[in-house]
């Protein structure tokens, strides 16, 4: 075993591995009020997300794109965390996983997301592998960027 | 004079023992573990370098060139040995057709850069094969389009072959430069470079050899193979990063403009005018990485101790081992690399992304390297976002293809069901 001492199921969870492969919410909208690409050029992943926004609630949710179990999974379950939430409750939750994956500081997420943020934390694993956390914050750096740029958004890259 | 001595015993070509070269490198002392197959990325370095190196700063150290002191004088010394190593290394006919410098990138750049722009004008060519690494790709791309010249890209056939007919068909008047690798670093495929310099100088071109994965692990012969530039990364050939050679025929050379300039590159500086220095000091601008070279040099003498037949012969097995063992595997499609196919396996398996592959083979020890390995187009070709790539190295055994198939069952397991 190398360097991360870490048990390899505990990164490829039976979820990941079961949302890598048959991926939720996989599509492109047909009338998307907001939608950015997201690239990671390390790896050659790409990902874009599709959002329906009304008022200040995201209504509809989806993704396309090519990429590694983790990335499609991150995605996947993304997609499915996000539909019904306000555009804040999105950005929270965003916060809550970024912390998760990479170690930082994001205080107790509100109570009425604790079950979401439950639900990403199979995803969490990655923070032992950091060369993979890029893999699973991509979607989500679409994700942000699709709610700033509505439909003229530049691609976001990781690296 | 302070070399290492070299501890490797030179090894007949039927006793070529990968398990006793590798006590010679450290980091399998560090590593017991390891199966290091990414040597196609660089190389792991030997004691005779690292030591070296080291012996080098203790005890011949000073700048080069124009010191009066006898301490500078022996360090010129071993500088310019390190030129010589590298000269008869290639078989060049002169030592002022070695130029050092930071690796085959930078090398490439400066013919792109200096031989370029007075060569190559609107309407010229510059053929490329569709295998190469980016690094021979997008310097001839900007200078074709500073110059308004076309990039031409030769073809491999379906089988991974470098195609030298469509090769030849893609030639004209106007072609002023080919620039091949010698080895693919993704398909590990061999290049006809000794065809593709004749039909290519029967049309007045150039050739620039890209000798980066070739160099370490097969004889090479720059006059036998005529072409007019070959360059290599010493970090690949068991020598320290941030060290190169370009060789570049001696008439070439002298035709060439400088790139960068500076100290150590001219013999006279006026405030209206410069004289220049020739090859290869004209292309040397600034003090140079001596220790680097002089590990470049303890490289190549331990790449000739071992012998650089046997490698070929050591490594085409393992190759063909590798092949072997790879193909059993249900899923697992290895890229085509033609017939002569050396030491570098590219493969995916199907439904694996090969970022998962790496990770996994990671954590059986494995290190392979995975993605696009700097060759973009050709993914997009092979219709693939990357590949798992096994490279191999003098240290490689039947053991270390035998934990690599290991490991990528086990992440079949894990993700094909």
């Amino acid at each position: 075993m190398s360097d991360t001492g870490m048990d390899l199921r505990e990164l490829y969870q039976d979820i990941i591995l079961d949302h890598g492969r048959h991926p939720r919410n996989f599509r492109a909208l047909e009338h998307p009020t907001h939608l950015a690409r997201g690239h990671n050029p390390l790896c050659g992943d790409r990902v874009t997300v599709y959002l329906t926004v009304e008022g200040d609630r995201i209504t509809d949710v989806s993704f396309e794109g090519r990429g590694c179990a983790i990335s499609t999974a991150a995605a996947s379950l993304m997609t499915e965390v996000l539909k019904g939430k306000t555009v804040d409750e999105g950005r929270a939750l965003f916060a809550q996983f970024h912390a998760r994956v990479t170690g930082g500081e994001a205080g107790e997420p509100p109570d009425a997301l604790q079950d979401d943020v439950d639900r990403l934390e199979p995803l969490t694993g990655v923070k032992a592998f950091p060369v993979r956390v890029k893999c699973a914050t991509l979607p989500w750096h679409a994700f942000e960027a699709a709610l700033k740029s509505g439909l003229g958004g530049e691609t976001v890259k990781t690296e | 004079m302070a070399a290492t001595p070299l501890r490797v015993p030179k090894a007949p070509s039927c006793g070529f023992d990968p398990r006793a070269l590798r006590r010679e490198f450290p980091i399998f002392a560090t590593h017991p573990d390891l199966v290091f197959l990414d040597s196609g990325a660089s190389a792991q370095k030997p004691r005779a370098v690292i030591d070296g190196i080291a012996d080098f700063y203790r005890s011949d150290y000073a700048n080069v060139h124009r010191g009066v002191y006898s301490l500078s004088a022996r360090a010129t010394d071993r500088f310019e040995e390190a030129r010589e190593k590298a000269r008869a290394f290639l078989n060049a006919a002169d030592e002022r057709e070695i130029v050092f410098l930071r690796g085959a990138t930078e090398a490439i750049n400066l013919v792109a850069q200096s031989w370029g722009p007075a060569q190559v004008k609107a309407g010229d060519e510059i053929v490329i094969s569709d295998v190469e690494h980016h690094s021979n790709l997008v310097p001839w791309q900007m200078l074709c389009e500073r110059a308004h010249a076309r990039l031409v890209v030769a073809p491999a056939d379906p089988t991974g072959e470098f195609d030298l007919a469509a090769f030849e068909a893609l030639l004209s008047p106007r072609t002023r430069m080919a620039a091949v690798t010698h080895i693919s670093n993704v398909t590990g495929t061999l290049l006809p470079i000794g065809r593709i310099v004749e039909l290519a100088h029967a049309r007045g071109a150039k050739v620039l050899v890209d000798g980066c994965q070739a160099l370490p692990r097969m004889p090479v012969d720059v006059q036998a193979l005529g072409c007019d530039f070959y360059v290599f990364s010493g970090h690949m050939a068991y020598g320290p990063t941030g060290t190169g050679v370009l060789y570049g025929r001696y008439d070439v050379l002298e035709s060439m403009p400088p790139w960068q300039t500076g100290g150590g590159m001219i013999t006279s500086v006026e405030y209206a005018h410069t004289e220049f220095l020739g090859p290869p000091h004209r292309f040397e601008a600034g003090t140079p990485d001596i220790a680097g070279a002089v590990g470049l040099g303890l490289a190549l003498e331990f790449i000739e101790s071992v012998g650089r037949e046997a490698i070929a012969e050591h490594e085409q097995t393992l190759t063909g081992y590798a092949l072997d063992q790879l193909s059993r595997i249900p899923d697992v499609q290895v890229a085509r690399g033609g017939q002569h196919q050396l030491s570098i396996v590219s493969f995916n398996i199907d439904g694996v992304h090969p970022h998962d592959v790496g990770t996994v083979l990671d954590q059986h020890n494995v290190a392979v390297r995975v993605g696009h390995h700097c060759a973009q187009p050709l993914m997009e070709k092979l219709g693939v976002p990357g590949t798992v790539r096994a490279s191999l190295g003098v240290y490689n055994d039947e053991a270390d293809i035998d934990r690599l198939a290991k490991a990528v069952e086990a992440c079949r397991e894990m993700f094909v069901r």
